[in-house]
């Protein structure tokens, strides 16, 4: 497929600049999940700056595009690309679970513009995005919908029995992602509680599974278009990714899954950013 | 007198809501027989999604459902909805209030012979916790029928509590039903029942044995749980002594929302008729309703003792 190098360059560039965000403002809040906000930061620049369609003046147009994000927690990626996309003010990033904020610890679909869906409780992100999905299909209406899943979250039992309700049904204008950092808060998913193969998984549980690097932009977007033509089935992109992307001293380092930098860490990161 | 179970009342207002409101969809998690939405689905086989044996699922999917305008009606027996299901529905369906109605059958000891696992009797005390949430119980066919097309037209989350034992109906066709608005269906002046569910017609049965003892007692029907009518309660109240009725534990329904509000607003001696703390059995209906204390001589017995 063509994407040119203006478009990877600017959303590169975009990416760069939402990581600086949820570097920002998680230490200006004082807590929050930085680790799987930078992790994710490639496929979510994707998705709102070259594959959906959203419309940041109607945030609830009904032929818009749809994004859940079932990890929660990693609500300081969203709400910087809602931002960055004009859905908001980048002033309000910096109220970040603050009282009266429009920002919530988790998503909060009745005060945050341009959110789809609440969430925050793990493994309830997939089972909605179906339910997006089949009343997409009942209206013949022609919009897709993304969800974000962890490979931590995927542990939870709901995201199977909706696993299954998303090939059950043929929902092939869905597309999932699995942020395969591979840790969560008490270590590596593979040593708390395994999730692999997550791959062979979906394929048994009957979706479409393609791998790739999720910080490799023409990957992503490739994958995402080629979920795009297949038919007859939902399509579950397995994205290996890096906890902390982006910032040395985050990377890999299961601590910074839901610890606020402090500023002075912040100012280090925000020189490599 | 007809009798016919709530939720065979359920089954066939659904159907024909479904005529006249295009939005509404029915979800079931493989009780469909038993819960009655197969009369929806086999008219609207479209609308309708068996969501298999998956609860959680169930709900979360009709969240996502209520997110694109459509109002999913989800149904499954009491015990699994509510309690299976609890933090989907107070995550994704309450905290949001998404427009999701959860019509939930086989309430109460009346489920009978499958027994305790099957018997819900905390779902009012779980779903009254829920912000956003709108709690019903009707206590008759005709009320039940009201009770759901009011729940489609209303905003916001419900959840509607609904039997599998036949029952005699209360009401005629020109009730009117108004959500959050409890009913007087006997003036009295000494006692007031205030009863819910299917312990609506034991409370005017016990009426009657009372008003042969002297004792004119005043006969509340309390529909919706919450937003509770606390209007009609301070009128109960001016009896003197209050009398509450559910099949439901003691603890946080019906007994307990009328006595959270006089409390705080007017205290009167009262019992709470219910399930004291304790689990069912396998049974036949009646049986279990008398073994559980759950019958118009237990009210009867109650109005009594707070008359003595």
């Amino acid at each position: 497929m063509g994407v040119s190098s203006q478009t990877l360059e600017k959303l590169q560039s975009k990416a760069r600049t939402i990581r600086r965000h949820i570097v920002e403002m998680v230490a200006e809040a004082g807590s929050g999940h930085p680790g799987g906000s930078l992790s994710s930061a490639d496929i979510v620049t994707a998705l709102y700056f070259h594959v959906m369609n959203v419309d940041p003046q109607n945030p609830k147009w009904p032929e818009r595009d749809r994004f859940v994000l079932s990890k929660g927690h990693a609500a300081p990626v969203l709400y910087a690309a809602l931002a960055e996309r004009g859905f908001f003010s980048k002033e309000e990033l910096l109220k970040l679970r603050k009282t009266g904020s429009m920002l919530q610890g988790h998503p909060d679909m009745k005060v945050t513009p341009g959110l789809d869906m609440t969430t925050g409780s793990l493994g309830q992100g997939l089972s909605a995005a179906n339910g997006m999905a089949l009343a997409g299909k009942l209206d013949n209406k022609d919009y897709r919908v993304y969800v974000l899943m962890g490979d931590g979250e995927i542990q939870e039992g709901q995201i199977w029995e909706a696993a299954m309700t998303a090939a059950h049904y043929k929902l092939d204008n869905l597309t999932a992602f699995v942020d395969y950092n591979g840790l969560q808060i008490d270590g590596p998913v593979t040593k708390v509680m395994s999730p692999e193969s997550i791959q062979e998984k979906f394929k048994a549980f009957g979706w479409n599974v393609i791998d790739i690097d999720g910080h490799d932009m023409v990957q992503i977007l490739e994958a995402i278009e080629e979920a795009k033509t297949v038919k007859g089935k939902p399509t579950v992109i397995v994205a290996k990714t890096v906890k902390g992307k982006g910032v040395p001293f985050m990377e890999n380092q299961v601590d910074w899954h839901g610890k606020a930098p402090t500023l002075e860490q912040a100012k280090e990161a925000l020189e490599t950013l | 007198m007809t009798k016919i179970a709530t939720r065979e009342a359920y089954g066939q207002a659904l159907a024909e809501l479904g005529e006249e409101i295009k939005d509404i969809v029915v979800l079931d998690a493989d009780l469909s027989g038993s819960t009655k939405t197969s009369v929806f689905a086999k008219k609207f086989p479209q609308r309708f999604f068996n969501m298999g044996i998956a609860e959680q699922d169930l709900m979360a999917t009709a969240a996502g459902f209520a997110t694109c305008g459509k109002i999913p009606f989800a149904s499954t027996f009491a015990v699994f909805a509510t309690g299976r299901a609890f933090e989907q529905i107070r995550n994704s369906i309450c905290y949001p209030s998404l427009n999701v109605k959860i019509a939930a059958t086989h309430a109460g000891l009346t489920v009978g012979e499958d027994g305790a696992t099957h018997q819900s009797i905390e779902d009012l005390a779980l779903m009254r916790s829920l912000p956003n949430m709108t709690v019903i119980s009707p206590a008759d066919g005709v009320e039940t029928k009201k009770a759901i097309r009011a729940a489609a037209l209303h905003e916001g989350p419900v959840y509607l509590r609904l039997g599998r034992m036949a029952v005699e109906t209360i009401f005629d066709e020109d009730y009117e039903f108004e959500i959050g608005k409890g009913k007087i269906l006997r003036e009295g002046t000494d006692v007031a029942i205030i009863a819910t569910g299917i312990m609506v017609g034991e409370a005017l049965k016990a009426a009657e044995v009372l008003e042969k003892d002297g004792i004119n007692a005043m006969v509340v029907n309390i529909h919706t749980i919450k937003p509770i009518d606390e209007d009609i309660i301070l009128k109960a109240a001016e009896c003197g002594a209050i009398v509450t009725a559910e099949e439901h534990t003691i603890f946080g329904g019906l007994g307990s929302a009328v006595a959270e509000v006089l409390a705080e607003k007017k205290p009167t001696p009262m019992k709470r008729i219910g399930v004291k703390d304790t689990f069912g059995q396998s049974g036949k209906p009646d049986e279990l309703l008398k073994l559980y204390n759950l019958t118009a001589e237990d009210i009867v017995n109650a109005a009594k003792e707070l008359k003595r």
